[in-house]
């Protein structure tokens, strides 16, 4: 669990990341900052595909900071050509592209002690590990929150499993720029707030239900 | 070369350029905009700022949902305005720097984004038309003397306010005072700060042979021998604030608008070349442009009072149809533009009566009322549309009744006549004041109502309904006040006349999916029309009328009825809204569609709405189809035949 024998050779931005989490932060949803994200893979195998950009936007006191978006694209050793059209991106586009270690750091750097808040959060979380592991570093320590889980703390929604193109209609969100890493981030950041809206509708809502599962069988 | 993505910015840049002002902003610096621009959501009825809270850095619009804006004025809360997908609002208090004058909240949940005032104020003073486009806007919704109505947000696009710009301001050049005090370089401060007061100015122009070379305001005295910095002794040249931001004698407001604004001075000098090297002829304040830009109705009526004939009042009537025009084309809010015009045909009506009784040279023998009926009484009558009119006079005795009748529809004869002159044709159906039937005593017009109400057989309602919306214009207002009161004291003991009102009024039921079917008026030359005043007003001024009738209000106006009904039956609140909010919008449709065609703006040419329009109008349908079911239910109205 410790992997206080490499601490030290860890890098400085990794240093940097761990010290973010020894604030002590405030507990009021008002007062967090989120980061909604999205990573663009070339494929569902966490160990085998990577990440071919990341997108994501701050959310703080129910407010998108355009200024602090995150918008990064990966340079590709193995492409595969299949994935190309639902995402768009080229391997030689004329886009800016970086490493995954520098991708990583600057992302590392970016998300510092926020929640990550990611429609099935797991998923992007896990990418993300990987390739930190690829670095031999440990994995993300952030806080996360899956809208689709979040999702099912509505009433009458507790069995229900749906993806972002299904979410968005039901909340009336117009789906631009789907499939790139930035456009379903920026989805994403909305469903969280039009989500969290409408449970406060329903309930009371605290910083910490935001992270509870409404119930066992939810998650079965 | 590689480039930085910014995906979402340039998704709100996408937004933003289509409204204005940002549609006159080069991409580029649009793209900085957006780059910068915080996204907020907000609840419903969530704040976004109060009124008079210090300005925000950010100006806002919306990019979905519905923000209301309101302002608290007299202990209560009054709702200034509705701003929707586009809408620009919180602007104006963060370039005059002052205090929010309403405030805005959430109407529904909604996404607005926040614009830094910072990147704006740039944009402002290096895009000659953006900032045309807000002066243009500020303009004329300032310090108004008919409502304390602000309004923060922009509308009109680029090509309304060109043709305002020819129109509606220019019409306004700036009045400045004329052979403004002055003093020379080496006057004392003291001598300077005497003249001043003797002449109760708040500044004096310093110039040596006419030439402008400096000013000094209160606010130098204040901030510069206040503060012991100079003594009074000290010459003025020392405090004068110079050079002067100098303007030609032909300023107009708008300009002197821009120049005030840019400069961020309070006290512009009129030369006679517009340079500073030129001899001074006047000086414009800010408290000369606000006269300006408030007065404009008032110095209508104030022209209205002096004129001598109905040529006369025609004229005047003509500029009261272009400053409609200004006010529609800059989306002024429709309320505020109906109190206005219904100002002025009020005051017409007053000089065409106060002109007839001069003709006839004889004084009104009995106390009387001239009243308004239909949509003048309702004071909803922005276009030159028939007359619809009335007179009620003091009861007398038999005896004297054939003559008092005959004064006045003599009186009433003239009155119609300057009345059609000025361009308020005759009502084709007679309603007037000038026809025997409606030129009644008191007596006789409580007795007509009676039989009305009592008997209510549609044929009679559907000739009766226009009277139920009466108003006094004019003479004894006791005399209008019994009559209505009585009116409603019928209604009160006969309630099943209020069912009778419900199914008449119901025989105009929404055009609900009309416009998916694209469904129009089947025949005729409006073939490809939509009579907006049957199928949409009308449907919405008859359910206002009904439920004021049953509440016994003394109120005319259908967005006053409504904005009653909201407090009388706060359960229906929302419903009322609706219907009051749909009924502003069908309004302001037909203005403008009667302007732009030069007629009574009863049809809407379909084809000629944009996408936006046609969502807006078929959004008024709801309102009604929900109003019409409340009839329904309330007055029982499938009870009856």
């Amino acid at each position: 669990m410790f992997n206080w024998f490499k601490k030290n050779t860890h890098p400085e931005f990794w240093k940097e990341y761990l010290k973010t989490f020894k604030t002590k932060e405030s507990k009021k949803i008002e007062e967090t900052r989120f980061i909604v994200f999205d990573t663009e893979t070339n494929g569902l195998d966490i160990v085998k595909d990577r990440i071919l950009s990341i997108g994501a936007i701050t959310v703080l006191n129910n407010t998108l900071d355009v200024a602090d978006n995150f918008e990064l694209y990966l340079k590709q050793n193995e492409f595969n050509a299949e994935t190309v059209e639902i995402h768009g991106i080229l391997k030689d586009g004329n886009l800016l592209k970086y490493t995954e270690i520098e991708a990583l750091e600057k992302f590392i750097n970016y998300v510092g002690n926020s929640i990550l808040v990611a429609h099935h959060a797991a998923f992007d979380i896990e990418m993300v590990n990987a390739a930190l592991k690829r670095m031999n570093l440990p994995k993300l320590k952030n806080k996360s929150i899956d809208t689709g889980i979040l999702y099912k703390k509505l009433k009458g929604k507790k069995n229900k499993h749906f993806n972002l193109d299904v979410l968005c209609k039901e909340f009336n969100i117009p789906k631009h720029d789907r499939h790139t890493a930035s456009g379903d981030a920026y989805i994403t950041a909305l469903l969280f707030l039009k989500i969290i809206s409408k449970l406060k509708q329903e309930r009371k809502v605290n910083y910490s239900d935001l992270f509870r599962t409404s119930n066992k069988e939810g998650l079965i | 070369m590689a480039s930085m993505k910014n995906t979402i910015a340039e998704r709100i840049l996408d937004f933003l350029k289509n409204y204005p002002p940002f549609n006159l902003i080069p991409k580029e610096t649009l793209l900085e905009v957006a780059k910068n621009v915080e996204i907020n959501y907000f609840e419903k009825d969530q704040i976004i700022f109060s009124q008079n809270d210090t300005p925000h850095e950010h100006l806002y619009m919306v990019y979905e949902g519905v923000i209301r804006l309101y302002r608290f004025a007299e202990g209560k809360k009054h709702i200034v305005d509705i701003c929707d997908e586009g809408d620009l609002f919180g602007l104006r208090p963060l370039i005059m720097k002052e205090n929010y004058l309403m405030g805005a909240s959430a109407n529904e949940e909604s996404i607005v984004y926040g614009i830094p005032i910072n990147l704006f104020n740039d944009i402002i003073l290096n895009i000659p038309k953006v900032s045309q486009f807000l002066i243009a806007s500020f303009a004329t919704n300032t310090r108004d003397p008919f409502s304390e109505k602000h309004k923060g947000k922009l509308f009109a696009n680029i090509k309304a306010i060109k043709k305002v710009e020819n129109t509606f301001i220019e019409t306004q050049s700036a009045k400045y005072t004329k052979n403004p005090i002055t003093c020379n370089p080496k006057t004392t401060i003291q001598e300077a700060a005497i003249r001043m007061t003797t002449n109760v100015i708040n500044s004096i122009v310093i110039a040596v042979d006419k030439i402008p070379l400096g000013i000094i305001t209160d606010k130098d005295i204040r901030t510069k021998i206040g503060t012991g910095i100079f003594k009074i002794t000290d010459p003025v040249e020392l405090i004068m604030v110079s050079p002067v931001i100098t303007f030609p004698e032909n300023i107009t407001v708008a300009e002197a608008q821009i120049a005030r604004l840019k400069h961020k001075v309070s006290h512009l000098c009129i030369t006679k070349d517009g340079t500073n090297n030129s001899e001074l002829v006047g000086i414009l304040t800010e408290h000369d442009l606000n006269l300006i830009q408030g007065n404009n109705p008032l110095l209508l009526i104030k022209e209205i009072k002096c004129a001598k004939d109905a040529e006369t009042l025609k004229y005047i009537r003509s500029k009261a149809a272009e400053l409609t025009k200004g006010y529609i084309e800059q989306e002024i809010p429709i309320y505020f533009v109906t109190k206005v015009i219904s100002e002025i045909n009020t005051a017409i009506t007053k000089a065409a009566i106060e002109l007839s009784i001069k003709e006839i040279g004889k004084k009104p023998p009995v106390e009387y009322s001239w009243l308004a009926v239909g949509s003048q009484g309702r004071k909803e009558q922005l276009l030159m549309t028939d007359q619809d009119n009335a007179l009620v006079f003091e009861n007398v005795e038999d005896s004297e009744y054939d003559g008092v009748k005959a004064y006045f529809l003599k009186l009433a004869t003239k009155v119609t006549e300057k009345l059609n002159i000025v361009g308020f044709e005759y009502c084709p159906a007679n309603i007037m004041a000038s026809n025997p039937k409606w030129c009644l005593s008191k007596r006789e017009w409580k007795h007509q109502f009676k039989e009305w109400i009592k008997d209510p057989i549609p044929e009679k309602i559907l000739l009766s309904i226009i009277f139920y919306d009466f108003e006094l214009i004019y003479g004894n207002k006791e005399l209008y006040n019994q009559v209505a009161k009585s009116v409603l004291k019928l209604i009160k003991k006969n309630q099943i006349f209020l069912s009778f009102l419900g199914k008449v009024t119901l025989d105009n039921p929404p055009p609900l999916g009309f416009f998916k079917q694209f469904l129009v008026e089947q025949d005729g030359e409006n073939k490809d029309n939509f009579d907006i005043k049957s199928r949409a007003i009308r449907p919405l001024v008859d359910a206002a009328r009904i439920f004021s009738l049953y509440h016994g209000l003394q109120i005319n106006n259908t967005i006053a009825r409504y904005k009653k009904m909201m407090e009388v039956e706060p359960q229906n609140k929302d419903l009322f809204e609706s219907c009051s909010n749909a009924f502003k919008i069908l309004l302001t449709f037909r203005t403008s569609q009667g302007l732009a065609n030069n007629d009574s703006g009863k049809f809407v040419d379909i084809n000629s709405l944009s996408k936006a329009d046609r969502l807006k109008l078929k959004s008024c349908f709801n309102p009604i189809k929900n109003v019409q079911e409340a009839i329904k239910i309330r007055f029982k109205t499938t009870q009856i035949g």
